[in-house]
């Protein structure tokens, strides 16, 4: 059963240094306000996974928690690079990052054989791609029953998946919507599963189909109203667009992203803080 | 003949848009290849569906989406479905007939790099990788390219393939055993290019108004080659160019208001 517990209690509970983690999102419900509890609480050595890691990953990796990273887009949505992410593969700063890098097709199938138990996922793909060349987890079989070479990928395992959703019963049931991404199939493949949500109620009114990861699959529950800004929770607030476009100024130089992460993560309290401190600077008031 | 006024961006949008047929089933990349899908759906294609790797199918997003999971995408859909079966039912399952995508380079058999600009372990620059392109790449019935051309984006070698176009010419594909067709069509800011029938090299086959083939072969890496009969693109309408603009303008004002009230 999901316990119900502060943010800050659930990283330092259940995420480990060394673990592989999963922050997942796919432009929608990224769980910004979790990972910037990674961040002050120092954690090291993640090998982090993500279809689109964005400017949380950029964070985290700039911060030095992660040593490797598996993923098949890594950018800035509608804006360009990840300046940070692109250091540390460029320049090694502040420390090498090993990548392993994979298509949207590959990771999440990926996910998916994670999700199902299985060890690798089998689909059609890759073929021609100089990805194959520099991933040796990418391989092919043939198919038992045709013949037909097909791309095999390893399973991904993760000891914590952390996901954003809209609501939580006070069970620790989590119903989400919207564009969702491989969220599911990432809590699924976990170990431990953090969710943070926008709000806690009674009855999530939820009809059969719903996507609602019981609370049985879950370990933490946080409520944390805005936990995803600046990305978007469908059904309450919209995406900070400006915040990922000034995020490219901010991330471009060293120094620049160091202060910047000092004064609005290491030295705010919790997400709330840093909301506040944001829309004080005059970035940010996008959240009821 | 329209007699309207147009910039270089308009007429390969515009050119790119005509090439969706009405009812045709489009996987789309954010950018360009949106705007132009987005603009068929506004004018001679209204049954276009439109599928994003996010998940929206059937999107009829009335702003442009600047991310590829924006809300607008979701909102409009006839349904979302997870990033997994958007991948696994609706592509591999074969449901697409155009994929419709952008690139950072191409060669001259319309492979794709959006990887790498140098060395793989040791980059000149890092770009954001694969995404939903390689398989989009290799598994729509048929994929139209869609990038302003320059001696920078059209080069001799590309120095990573993400994505397959037709390899390494001939019928390359079919001995990989790739299901779809591949690049069917390149569109810039230029003119319009198609695979030779035999050789699968990217062939100029269409020029905007006035531009000169000298301009065409400045703007491309390697020696690019003219087919016997190159026909003038049709000039943009003023009808095409009002809602192109009316979209755009739409778009400008949503995301300007996005930034005052989040």
């Amino acid at each position: 059963m999901a316990q119900i517990m502060p943010l800050q209690e659930a990283v330092s509970g259940l995420i480990n240094d060394g673990d592989t983690v999963a922050l997942e999102g796919f432009t929608h419900l990224i769980p910004f306000a979790a990972g910037h509890e990674v961040i002050r609480q120092n954690l090291r050595n993640l090998t982090l996974v993500r279809m689109t890691p964005d400017l949380i990953y950029d964070q985290l990796i700039g911060m030095g928690c992660a040593t490797r990273m598996i993923f098949s887009w890594g950018g800035n949505p509608g804006v360009g690079s990840l300046h940070r992410l692109r250091d540390a593969i460029e320049r090694g700063w502040p420390a090498p990052l090993e990548i392993e890098e994979h298509s949207h097709a590959g990771l999440a199938n990926a996910y998916v054989a994670g999700a199902s138990g299985l060890p690798f996922a089998v689909f059609r793909g890759y073929a021609g791609s100089d990805l194959v060349k520099h991933n040796p987890q990418i391989r092919f079989i043939e198919c038992p029953f045709t013949g037909e070479q097909l791309a095999a990928v390893p399973a991904v395992e993760l000891d914590v998946a952390v996901i954003h959703a809209q609501k939580a019963d006070r069970r620790g049931n989590v119903l989400m919507w919207g564009v969702l991404g491989v969220q599911k199939e990432a809590a699924l493949a976990a170990e431990r599963v953090i969710v943070t949500v926008e709000e806690i109620v009674d009855d999530l009114e939820a009809w059969p189909n719903a996507c609602i990861l019981p609370s049985w699959v879950v370990s933490a529950v946080c409520c944390v109203p805005g936990g995803s800004f600046p990305s978007y929770a469908h059904g309450y607030y919209e995406r900070n667009n400006r915040f990922y476009q000034d995020w490219d100024a901010i991330a471009r130089d060293r120094d620049t992203f160091r202060s910047w992460m000092q004064r609005h993560v290491l030295d705010t309290a919790d997400f709330d803080e840093f909301r506040r401190l944001l829309s004080e600077s005059g970035r940010g008031e996008a959240v009821q | 003949m329209s007699g309207a006024e147009y910039d270089t961006n308009e007429i390969m949008t515009v050119t790119a848009a005509r090439r969706l047929a009405n009812g045709t089933v489009c996987f789309v990349g954010i950018g360009l290849p949106s705007t132009a899908a987005n603009l068929a759906r506004l004018t001679h294609a209204p049954d276009l569906v439109l599928i994003y790797e996010s998940g929206p199918i059937g999107a009829k997003p009335q702003v442009l989406p600047l991310s590829i999971g924006d809300g607008e995408l979701a909102e409009t859909a006839d349904t979302v479905v997870s990033t997994p079966e958007i991948f696994r039912y609706w592509l591999q399952g074969n449901r697409i007939d155009v994929g419709f995508l952008g690139a950072a380079q191409l060669d001259r058999y319309a492979n794709i790099n959006t990887t790498v600009i140098g060395d793989y372990e040791h980059p000149k620059v890092r770009l954001p990788g694969a995404g939903g392109a390689p398989e989009i790449a290799g598994s729509a019935k048929q994929v139209l390219i869609i990038l302003r051309q320059s001696r920078r984006s059209f080069v001799e070698k590309i120095d990573f393939i993400t994505s397959v176009g037709h390899l390494d010419g001939g019928n390359a594909r079919r001995r990989l055993g790739l299901p779809g067709k591949g690049p069917v069509g390149v569109v810039t800011d230029l003119c319009v290019m198609t695979p030779d029938p035999e050789t699968r090299e990217l062939t100029v086959t269409e020029m905007h108004p006035g531009v000169t083939r000298e301009q065409v072969r400045e703007a491309t890496g390697w020696p690019i080659r003219f087919a016997a009969e190159v026909n003038r693109t049709p000039e943009p309408s003023a009808g095409e160019l009002e809602v192109l603009r009316d979209l755009q303008r739409r778009t400008a004002e949503a995301h300007r208001n996005d930034s005052a009230s989040g």
